[in-house]
């Protein structure tokens, strides 16, 4: 509004200076976030170390990087892996998504919370559970599913490329079903009952009608899968690297833990990564612009057609339930289970004598966890108050100041989408290593990574809700005599908080989960939680980390509990 | 009580030289009176009232609200919309969904600069209420309200603060029909009662005729002709408004002689017409002749001793109910007429069309 410029004199004097500074300054914080470590990045990436800190510029990362002989598997296995956890994500969130939102599937409607329940499951834990789930050598699946059927040899391995896109894809797939889910609701019934009155019939509508209509979705949804999967690192890092199944992320990582660590090549790998990352957002972004042409969302609320399945209702109703005792329900329980171990063993009458509390006694006084843990609650909490305050600071200035300019801001809060976790990591040990601030081995360098990455999203929540302020509310509040203070805080800040705290609650719970990011920033003493149950786990201590995953699952639910009891309080629905 | 002097209001445009949304208007709105400003879409009526709000910084002219410069482009005077004695009701309602029913009419009360006591609140919102008959509703969440006690809900938020002026956007068409009607007859009341000082924006001709005592209709951001409802749609001085306003025929036409007391004979492409003619023009000027539908009166036998009477054939004819809407094909133009109900024609009946010289209005064929 532009009455917040005028000064208490009641004469108009705007200068130009005073009124660009905000947007400077908030420019200034976002090119040197998200800008200046990918220019670092990019600069390393053409540098190799002659002597101790003398570097001069050369092809020969980039010679290493791409031209090994590593170079066709690494390239092979990330297709393979990227295209195939796409796929699998996309056809099992679609059927769910159909299932709960366009059928008379019984209990449909329990069915849609619990298919989100995933993502409070960290990449790390989700490994590590299909790992006790599906291992050769002692995962229970196998183990059972050998004395069931009498086989000879374990029917699963998930140390292999099909066990990678199975334990990623099932993480992923909350991801596809809300974006599916949004897509089925947001369509108009009656492009669908139109075309029954032209005399199609139930396949014909949805073969001719509603495929037709969700295939621009379709597209945008695997490639953003496609891209995700790319860019992981949890699933490559504990089921690849031990298979010895390599990856882009993989190979970076390895670039970095060799010694001297490579970082020329490890930054050329990263740069490379960034760039398909890139295409990846710009090719989505501009398939999902185009697909407002297919636009059919019109603010109304449609109550989309159910297409009666008949008796295969039960069918899809075992396929409901299959899915939430297998994918969702297992992993939870094997943790769960194993936490209570002194060592693996599968469950059976010997296994239950041995179960005890040994595991979190060890825990409660082993100091590295409790470390992790301050360390891991202080970052998620610090790292969503300041990405909102700065996000909301930029969504304010891009939709309602109106100044000059302010789509640079837009473009420069949303680069940071297209950077993958461990990239941003390459990048910031490139930047902090070469610039003389100690902050490189503390949690603040994680903050900074965090914030970065995280200011896409914090910007989604805060513009999302910026805009559907409809903007007579404020100046209603002008028109009544209140000063712009008065208007914003009792009219604008209480219509923002809903959607600011949700926000705040998103990022909150993906700093407490991030790994691919952490994996190279935190080391000793900025040790997060992620980490110490990667490094846990690779040491072989399995039964304290399902332990140390448990209590990590429990903070979580206590957070977002927390968060529903807040926004309750204040007339949330969401 | 609002006096508007030459007001100008540019929207940047790029690089362009912008875009004159108010383009040098004045007019004044005296004490207790009810002004419409009418236009389409665009036309600069909004805009006009928001710079009167204060919730736009108009680059050119004066504006004085009740004998206190609010504005002034020469002197760089610029009270911000807070300090300025309005109400306002928005076209949305902008009715705020985190409040009561009370809290959002007490608001106003609650904020600014005369600020009164909890006792005095309550008494007030109570009365502004009473005044929309929502009394009753004060703990209701506003977004339990249906939209048109929305839309009275936030006639007495305006209302609340006794401002000197009533600023209303629009506020009747986001309701349907029915209640529309009704509304516009509440809202008249209501302002008669208070004798408050409204200006209306509005696109709808309806709701101006019957409401304003004065009505300003603007096109492309000037006000193309100011009066009295009745003097605007019986005499209007452009194309535009006889076209705005209302449905119109028009005949295209010369001028051939000036008859004094303002009538003239034209020349159509279906004959002489005598006819009112606008001030300034002469014989020899292209005109349009303008006739409302009602006006028309249609004769199925060739009747005696009448001027400016036209053979034609019956076009199309449908029954509304109150009235017929028939169209008449003359030699060249095609006339629209309503006449009674109880008139029974086909299509190609011959018929005599009288155009009655006081009600056809011979306008400049450039404007």
């Amino acid at each position: 509004m532009t009455t917040a410029a005028i000064p208490r004199t009641g004469k108009f004097t705007m200068s130009l200076q005073p009124a660009l500074l905000i947007p400077m300054f908030g420019a200034g914080i976002l090119v040197y976030l998200a800008v200046l470590p990918l220019l670092m990045l990019f600069i390393g990436s053409f540098q190799a170390e002659v002597a101790p800190r003398e570097f001069v510029y050369t092809l020969k990362n980039y010679h290493a990087a791409y031209a090994s002989e590593y170079t066709y598997s690494t390239f092979l296995n990330s297709l393979i892996f990227a295209s195939g956890s796409a796929g699998l994500s996309f056809v099992l969130g679609t059927i769910l998504a159909w299932l709960t939102e366009r059928t008379n599937t019984p209990l449909r409607g329990i069915f849609v919370p619990l298919a989100v329940v995933p993502l409070i499951l960290p990449g790390v834990l989700e490994s590590i559970a299909w790992i006790f789930l599906l291992s050769p050598k002692f995962g229970y699946l196998n183990v059972w599913s050998m004395s069931l059927f009498g086989l000879q040899s374990p029917p699963f391995n998930v140390f292999s490329l099909p066990g990678m896109i199975w334990v990623h894809s099932v993480g992923q797939v909350p991801l596809a079903f809300l974006l599916m889910v949004a897509a089925f609701k947001s369509m108009d019934p009656s492009l669908e009952e139109s075309a029954m009155m032209s005399g199609a019939n139930t396949w014909q509508t949805f073969r001719r009608v509603t495929l037709r209509l969700l295939m621009p979705t379709a597209g945008s949804v695997l490639l953003i899968l496609f891209v995700r999967t790319l860019e992981s690192f949890e699933t490559p890092a504990l089921i690849g690297i031990p298979a010895r199944i390599y990856v882009y992320t993989s190979e970076i990582y390895l670039a970095f833990n060799e010694y001297p660590p490579d970082y020329g090549r490890g930054g050329a790998l990263a740069v490379g990564l960034l760039l398909l990352s890139a295409i990846g957002v710009w090719l989505y972004t501009r398939a999902t612009k185009e697909g407002k042409k297919f636009q059919t969302v019109t603010g109304k609320a449609f109550r989309p057609r159910q297409f009666d399945l008949g008796a295969w209702r039960w069918g899809g109703f075992g396929f409901l339930s299959g899915y939430f005792v297998f994918v969702v329900l297992l992993p939870f329980l094997v943790l769960f289970w194993a936490s209570f171990l002194p060592f693996f063993a599968a469950p059976s009458w010997a296994a239950v004598s041995k179960l005890s509390l040994d595991n979190y006694r060890y825990l409660s006084g082993f100091r590295p966890f409790w470390d992790a843990m301050q360390n891991s609650i202080i970052l998620s909490t610090l790292t969503a108050t300041v990405a909102m305050v700065l996000t909301s600071l930029v969504a304010w200035i891009v939709y309602k100041s109106r100044l000059p300019g302010s789509w640079i801001l837009d473009f420069l809060a949303f680069v940071p989408i297209t950077i993958p976790g461990i990239v941003m990591g390459m990048a910031l040990i490139l930047l902090y290593v070469a610039f003389p601030i100690p902050i490189y081995g503390t949690i603040w360098v994680l903050l900074i990574a965090y914030v970065t990455r995280f200011i896409p999203y914090g910007m989604r929540a805060a513009s999302g809700s910026i805009l559907q302020i409809h903007s007579e509310l404020e100046e209603a509040a002008a028109a009544s005599g209140a000063s712009w203070w008065e208007s914003f805080k009792r009219v604008t800040l209480p219509l923002l908080r809903p959607g600011l705290a949700a926000g705040w609650i998103y990022i909150c719970i993906v700093s407490f989960r991030e790994f691919s990011t952490s994996v190279l920033l935190a080391t000793g003493e900025s040790r997060v939680l992620s980490i110490l149950l990667f490094t846990m786990f690779e040491q072989g201590q399995v039964t304290v980390v399902a332990a140390i995953g448990v209590l990590m699952i429990a903070t979580l639910l206590s957070i977002v509990a927390v968060f529903y009891k807040l926004t309750g309080k204040i007339g949330l629905q969401t | 009580m609002i006096e508007i002097k030459s007001l100008v209001k540019i929207y940047e445009d790029g690089d362009n030289a912008g875009v004159k949304a108010v383009n040098d208007i004045s007019f004044n709105v005296e004490e207790g009176r009810f002004y419409t400003l009418l236009g389409p879409s665009g036309c600069g009526k909004t805009t006009t009232l928001r710079c009167i709000a204060g919730l736009e910084k108009a680059n050119g002219g004066e504006i004085t609200v009740a004998g206190n410069k609010v504005f002034c482009a020469n002197d760089n005077t610029y009270v911000p919309a807070y300090r300025r004695p309005i109400g306002m009701v928005f076209q949305s309602y902008a009715i705020w969904p985190h409040m009561t029913v009370f809290e959002n009419v007490a608001f106003p009360l609650r904020v600014g600069k005369q600020r009164v006591g909890s006792a005095e609140v309550k008494k007030k919102v109570i009365t502004a209420l009473g005044q929309v008959e929502l009394d009753g509703y004060e703990e209701r969440m506003a977004t339990q309200l249906s939209g048109g006690q929305q839309q009275r809900l936030a006639l007495a938020r305006a209302l609340v603060r006794e401002p000197l002026v009533l600023l209303l956007d629009e506020p009747l068409s986001n309701l349907d029909a029915k209640l529309r009607e009704r509304m516009r007859f509440e809202l008249r009341e209501l302002q008669r009662r208070l004798r408050i000082t409204t200006l209306y924006v509005t696109h709808d001709q309806i709701e101006a005729l019957s409401m304003s005592n004065v009505i300003a209709v603007m096109n492309a951001g000037v006000i193309v002709q100011e009066g009295a409802p009745r003097d605007i749609y019986l005499q209007p001085k452009t194309k535009f408004v006889a076209n705005f306003i209302g449905s119109t025929n028009q005949m295209a036409g010369q001028v051939t002689k000036l008859e004094g007391n303002g009538t003239a004979t034209v020349r159509t492409d279906d004959g002489e017409i005598s006819c009112s003619i606008l001030d300034g023009l002469t014989a020899g000027s292209n005109v349009v002749v303008v006739v409302r539908p009602e006006s028309l009166n249609l004769h199925l036998q060739k009747p005696a001793g009448l001027a400016n009477v036209i053979e034609g054939k019956i076009g199309a004819a449908m029954f509304l109910g109150e009235y017929v809407d028939c169209t008449v094909e003359l030699g060249k133009n095609i006339l629209q007429t309503h006449q009674r109900y109880t008139l029974q024609v086909r299509r190609g009946d011959p018929v005599w069309l009288e155009l009655p010289a006081a009600e056809c209005m011979a306008l400049p064929a450039d404007r």
